[in-house]
């Protein structure tokens, strides 16, 4: 199945890889210097949220997660791009579909506490995307063909959401005089939180979106021939 | 009990290798699927125990969960494109 050279090439590749990354993780190890750990740390009270993860995330890093969310949006447009979805599981026996009813409600409640815990305790837009993705992997799995997503139209507008909010506030702080994604003072938890809000549902979504595993187009015209 | 924590950190450390070993080694694509969702869950025991809740957090509902169940949907596919393939050989001239 394999090409003979690619069974003698792939392992040496990977080894290669590997001692690069060995050789970079020792380098950082064992070189003196200051850390941006303390550097952060000191200066969180400043981030407008409490917990330490989250304002290296969304203020000193924004730039990174903002990155990190226009990834999961090219990887959903590949996903997009590869065809038809897969067929719909068969509708949930009542017991399973009883449970599914308790699930799916739980967790969209857990995403909103996840996200609002998320400034001053683990928690965060990636978590709480994640428990909103499962709900709709759980309706997936109980033979809901569309995992419980919108139209067309909405989920292309929920699915790019995240990065668009998260732009048009750098931007806008931009041209207020600030720079990209530089909060104003007292007005930074409040941004967070907008943006975590509208990265939480994009995320959410994509992760469903994923697990549906085609384009949506023929997702609706499958509903409605049903 | 920093003794018992000890065993307990090395008992994990050496179930993650042989889980992480026997799901690239397995041939069937589900059984592997299942062994990495086994050392995802782990792993997000590991965060835990570095006290890194907020990665053990994502390490478990990202890495274990959503991964996982992408990529036993793959595995499903892959499963039922394969057998559709063997079943009708008048076809792969076409598709390969």
């Amino acid at each position: 199945m394999t090409p003979a050279w690619a069974k003698v090439l792939i392992p040496i590749v990977l080894i290669a890889i590997g001692a690069v990354l060995v050789w970079a993780f020792s380098l950082a190890a064992l070189e003196g210097g200051d850390r941006l750990a303390l550097i952060a740390l000191e200066r969180v009270p400043e981030s407008g949220v409490s917990n330490p993860i989250t304002s290296v995330l969304l203020n000193f890093r924004a730039y990174d997660t903002l990155l990190e969310v226009a990834v999961l949006l090219t990887a959903l447009l590949g996903i997009w791009s590869l065809g038809p979805a897969a067929p719909a599981f068969q509708p949930a026996s009542p017991i399973l579909g009883g449970m599914i009813a308790w699930v799916v409600p739980l967790l969209i409640l857990s995403t909103g506490y996840m996200l609002w815990a998320g400034g001053h305790a683990p928690g965060g837009a990636f978590q709480a995307g994640a428990l909103l993705g499962a709900a709709g992997v759980t309706l997936a799995l109980g033979g809901d063909a569309s995992a419980g997503l919108p139209g067309e139209t909405r989920l292309r507008f929920l699915s790019v959401l995240g990065v668009l909010v998260f732009t048009a506030v750098g931007v806008i702080l931009m041209a207020l005089g600030y720079g990209f994604l530089t909060y104003p003072e007292g007005y930074a938890k409040w941004l967070i939180i907008f943006i975590e809000t509208a990265a939480t549902l994009s995320i959410g979504v994509t992760l469903a979106a994923a697990y549906l595993g085609g384009e949506p187009r023929d997702e609706r015209t499958s509903r409605s021939a049903t | 009990m920093s003794e018992l924590l000890l065993l307990f950190d090395l008992l994990l450390t050496v179930t993650l290798l042989v889980l992480a070993t026997a799901a690239i080694m397995s041939r069937e694509p589900r059984r592997a699927v299942i062994l990495y969702i086994a050392f995802g869950l782990l792993l997000a025991l590991v965060w835990a125990r570095l006290r890194a809740p907020d990665l053990a957090l994502a390490e478990a509902a990202i890495g274990a969960g959503l991964s996982g169940a992408l990529m036993l949907a793959a595995a499903r596919r892959a499963t039922a494109a394969k057998r559709q393939h063997a079943s009708q050989p008048g076809t792969k001239g076409e598709t390969s």
